[in-house]
């Protein structure tokens, strides 16, 4: 029973799968996903979820969400506003209508929208009823009686066969998107696999959504999203935190150190101490410590044993690690603190994004402690700072600090597939048997990095500790002269850094009217906003940093070309005073958003016309 | 000399092998100075090559140990000795890892790390310096110092119940706890080595002496005239028997134990306990440590260890079955594992 509908190519959308926290919704939307990254579309996902693990049913707090951005050109972030919902029930519908663009497709399940439920999500009235709607395409479909009618001869009672009401919506959008069914059936089969009776069901139910929306009038047309050009090569879509693990397990490999994390589960980090829990076949060893304190004392204690040590951790668990931070300082050992931030003071907002922890990674630690800072800036490039973190760390012996965020790591984007062989190469100073010269703290000339001296190693016994040491021969000492000395030796190696790493790049002009400058998760968003005004022809410029202690070597000639500098953070501007302690020369505007949300393209494109406007 | 894994040295060791070039600051008369007496006899007996053996510290008196003696070492960072150390053996199970730490360091500001290292049974080698106060920052009380004594933060008496340092190693399922006293290196070098050759978490709690903040905390069982009468020396296989002639033993009586004269009421040393250091419940043993005088004498030397897998030995063996049994062998298998999408 075909019927005649039109087909409208879209450049890009971004469809929103939102329903009770348990009704399946990031399932669907990664099948989704995978399906639009199958027929070969760029894409970016962000899940949003409350902290709650099964909030009370049917309520605000319990909703759960999935954001896809599917496009035919570069998509760099999970989008602002979007053209499809999937609402599951009210509360996903009230939570989520302020996110539908105007004129924006929303699909409900209507037999959902039964009083209790309609008034746990604080509606007075039906919203299906009252044409509060009005302004969007509003698509009715009885996905819980459809998906029950349909798997009827399953042999289910109701609430298994309610399992698979995702599934059901999730063949609406197939339909909507010109998506074949196969396609979601083979990933269908592979998420269940040796499951194959509720693979079935959720086949069954897939086609029961697919043929409803075949039929109703409401679905006059649907949309075709072409493929993206994106360069020859193989691709697959990967989250921040997954691809964090992976370009550790990279710099192992490379640098020939053993991985070793020392960790304690804290959201939203958690995803990469689970990721390289189960790589023990790559040697990574991984001890789930008693707390964050264990967790980077460990890391120091298997860095001294030679190993590429790791701790991961949130802003409230960097907290926690600050005094043992500085004893990698001190003894100047290579680690890595992975930071994903997330919205803070103390326990915050746990599973909403922000930058908040830019002044505590530069900072906060008692004494003069001079610390690496890199920070992400996509959920694929994560692999990259992952890897040039632990390279910093290990080549410049000293700790290094990598800022992500809950936004870059639970989303996800199309990551293309590197050869570990095409990587940098990692060459750690480590110290040879019975070298005769070898002392403690004795520097590379170039780097001012000291050798490492690895337990088991013949003739290079040595101890290393908290207490401020003499210069090259490492005994303890309080000698005044000496310890500012070693004060400044640690700074300057950190300085060092800076002619190791590239140079600060520039979306655009070199000189023009605005610089953008933002930093970390953010770039996805600024970028998009940026270039938007570029074709219109004004005269803005990106630079977004990774390298943030130290900066790159030519910052101060970025800064110098434009009229006006504006720093973007989600924060309440921590780059910005940054930026103003080390370059006061220049004037610097502000943009800040501070609600556990990433920028949105359009707010941004509103402040910078706005800063361009104004004389 | 200990077998396994760790590698042997090629050549007999010394004492002078371990000495340090370091200047030993430790108060004249502190026990420390025979504790570092003794490891320093230990270490060659164990027969490890020098460079295999790693000294792990936190903060306080004990801690400045790493730097009096000639090994691998890190001086850590208050009460993080355990958690430091833990990352030292996971990394390289190769090592002999020892730590030196006091009351203060893993009883108080290390108490988590230590229960959870003695929990996990990691083959590490704890010498617990406990002299009841807090040395290094001139004496405040700790979390062993006895109920009522007087401190620098305690003018009228403490009014917190001492931790017993072998109920809390057991009751973290501590798989081996030996206790001795500074003035007795014989015991402790004893000791030390049956810590050294046990697989797993190792803890010898020293009855230490601070002769400024604390002096004299151990001499109701220490000092020369009480000892025989008061120290029951605990050797496996041997029944308990103590006192100055040997006439007083420990039998166990309905739950509990108790102490009897041996020739009294047809008591003979058949009817006395017979240690056994290697039993799994460790029912014997926690009667044993928490035992006091007076009614009491206080259990010295081995008191428990048991054999269990060890941490460190369970990570190798999943790491050999996953590499045995994984299709990932690189990081590029992971990479092109799963779903690939390719763009030609």
């Amino acid at each position: 029973m075909n019927k005649k509908t039109q087909v409208i190519e879209r450049e890009a959308v971004v469809v929103k799968f939102a329903g009770d926290s348990g009704d399946g919704m990031q399932l669907t939307g990664t099948l989704f996903s995978e399906s639009a990254a199958n027929t070969g579309n760029d894409l970016a996902t962000f899940p949003d979820f409350p902290a709650e693990i099964r909030a009370p049913h049917n309520t605000i707090a319990g909703v759960s969400g999935f954001q896809v951005h599917i496009g035919k050109t570069k998509i760099h972030s999970s989008g602002d506003l979007c053209d499809v919902l999937v609402a599951m029930n009210p509360a996903s519908l009230r939570a989520n209508l302020k996110w539908v663009k105007p004129g924006g497709t929303i699909i409900v399940d209507t037999d959902t929208f039964e009083e209790k439920a309609i008034e746990k999500a604080g509606y007075q009235i039906n919203p299906l009823e009252d044409n509060s709607l009005e302004k969007y395409h509003l698509i009715k479909a009885p996905v819980s009686t459809i998906t029950r009618e349909s798997l009827k001869d399953a042999g289910l009672d109701t609430k298994t066969a309610d399992r698979s009401k995702n599934m059901m919506a999730l063949g609406i959008l197939n339909y909507l998107f010109n998506q074949d069914l196969e396609t979601t059936d083979k990933f269908i089969d592979k998420k269940f696999k040796g499951k194959e009776q509720i693979a079935n069901v959720n086949k069954i139910a897939l086609r029961a959504g697919y043929n409803f929306a075949e039929t109703i009038e409401a679905l006059d047309s649907t949309f075709v999203v072409p493929p993206a050009k994106l360069e020859k090569g193989k691709y697959r879509n990967i989250t921040g935190n997954i691809a964090t693990a992976w370009g550790f397990l990279a710099a192992s490999e490379r640098s020939g150190r053993p991985l070793f994390l020392g960790s304690y589960p804290i959201t939203p980090a958690t995803e990469i101490l689970m990721e390289l829990s189960k790589h023990k076949s790559l040697g990574a060893k991984v001890f789930q410590a008693e707390d964050e304190i264990a967790g980077i004392c460990s890391a120091i204690g298997a860095s001294y044993t030679g190993s590429m040590a790791l701790t991961t951790t949130s802003g409230p668990g960097l907290s926690l690690k600050s005094e043992a931070i500085g004893l990698a300082v001190i003894t100047e050992l290579p680690i890595v603190i992975v930071n994903v931030q997330r919205a803070g003071p103390s326990t915050g907002m746990p599973t909403k994004s922000e930058q908040s922890d830019l002044m505590q990674a530069l900072y906060g630690r008692n004494g003069e402690c001079p610390a690496i800072v890199l920070a992400a800036s996509s959920p694929a490039n994560c692999f990259y700072y992952a890897y040039y973190s632990a390279k910093i760390a290990m080549e410049h012996m000293t700790p290094v600090i990598l800022l992500t965020d809950g936004y870059l790591g639970f989303g996800s984007e199309l990551f293309k597939i590197p050869s570990v062989s095409e990587l940098p190469d990692i060459k750690p100073p480590i110290a040879k048997p019975n070298d005769p010269d070898y002392k403690p703290y004795k520097r590379d000339p170039v780097t001012l990095a000291r050798k490492w001296a690895i337990p088991g190693t013949e003739g290079l016994r040595h101890r290393v500790g908290g207490l401020e040491k003499e210069n090259i021969v490492g005994n303890v000492s309080t000698d005044p002269l000496n310890h500012q000395l070693m004060t400044q030796l640690r700074e300057a190696k950190v300085q060092k850094v800076a002619e190791f790493i590239p140079e600060q790049d520039i979306m655009g002009d070199e000189t023009g009217d605005l610089l953008v400058v933002s930093w970390g998760g953010t770039r996805g968003s600024v970028m998009t906003a940026v270039k938007e005004m570029q074709k219109e022809g004004k005269k803005i410029s990106h630079a977004h940093f990774h390298y943030i202690m130290p900066l790159p070597r030519n910052t101060k000639d970025v800064l110098s070309g434009f009229k006006k500098i504006v720093v973007c953070e989600l924060n309440a501007g921590q780059f910005i005073k940054y930026l103003r302690i080390t370059y006061p020369e220049f004037k610097y505007l502000q943009f800040n958003k501070i609600q556990g949300l990433p920028f949105f393209v359009s707010e941004l494109t509103q402040v910078f016309n706005q800063i361009l406007e104004e004389k | 000399m200990i077998n396994n894994t760790i590698t042997p040295s090629q050549i007999k060791l010394t004492k002078e092998d371990f000495v340090s070039d370091q200047m030993v600051k430790w108060c004249p008369g502190c026990g420390a100075h025979a504790i570092l007496a003794a490891v320093e006899k230990v270490f060659p007996e164990t027969g490890y090559k020098k460079e295999n053996i790693m000294m792990v510290s936190g903060i306080g008196c004990s801690s400045r140990f790493p730097y009096y003696v000639n090994t691998y070492g890190i001086h850590g960072i208050h009460g993080r000795a355990a958690a430091i150390a833990s990352g030292v053996k996971i990394s390289n199970p190769g090592l002999s890892v020892w730590i030196s730490t006091g009351d203060g360091d893993s009883m108080a500001i290390g108490g988590n790390h230590f229960i959870h290292i003695i929990r996990r049974n990691l083959d590490v080698n704890i010498l617990l310096f406990n002299n009841q106060i807090y040395g290094l920052t001139k004496g405040q009380y700790s979390p062993t110092t006895p109920l009522g004594s007087v401190t620098k933060t305690s003018p009228q008496g403490t009014i917190e119940h001492p931790f017993n340092p072998g109920g809390l190693v057991l009751g973290a399922q501590g798989t081996f706890f030996a206790r001795v006293i500074d003035n007795n290196v014989k015991m402790m070098t004893e000791v030390m080595f049956e810590a050294a050759k046990h697989d797993g978490t190792s803890v010898v709690e020293i009855m230490q002496n601070c002769i400024i903040f604390a002096d004299k905390t151990h001499a109701s069982i220490s000092s020369r005239e009480v000892k025989d009468e008061v120290q029951l020396h605990l050797k496996h296989g041997e029944p308990m028997i103590f006192g100055k002639n040997r006439d007083k033993g420990i039998r166990i009586h309905g739950t509990k134990l108790e102490v009897v004269n041996l020739g009294e009421n047809g008591i003979t040393e058949d009817d006395l306990l017979v240690h056994d250091q290697y039993e799994i419940n460790p029912g014997v043993h926690r009667m044993l440590v928490k035992m006091k005088p007076p009614e009491m004498p206080v259990a010295l030397g081995v008191i428990r260890a048991a054999k269990f897998p060890t941490y460190d030995d369970l990570v190798e063996e999943q790491i050999e079955h996953a590499k045995e049994n994984s299709n990932i062998k690189t990081v590029d298998d992971l990479l092109n594992s799963g779903e690939i999408y390719e763009i030609n």
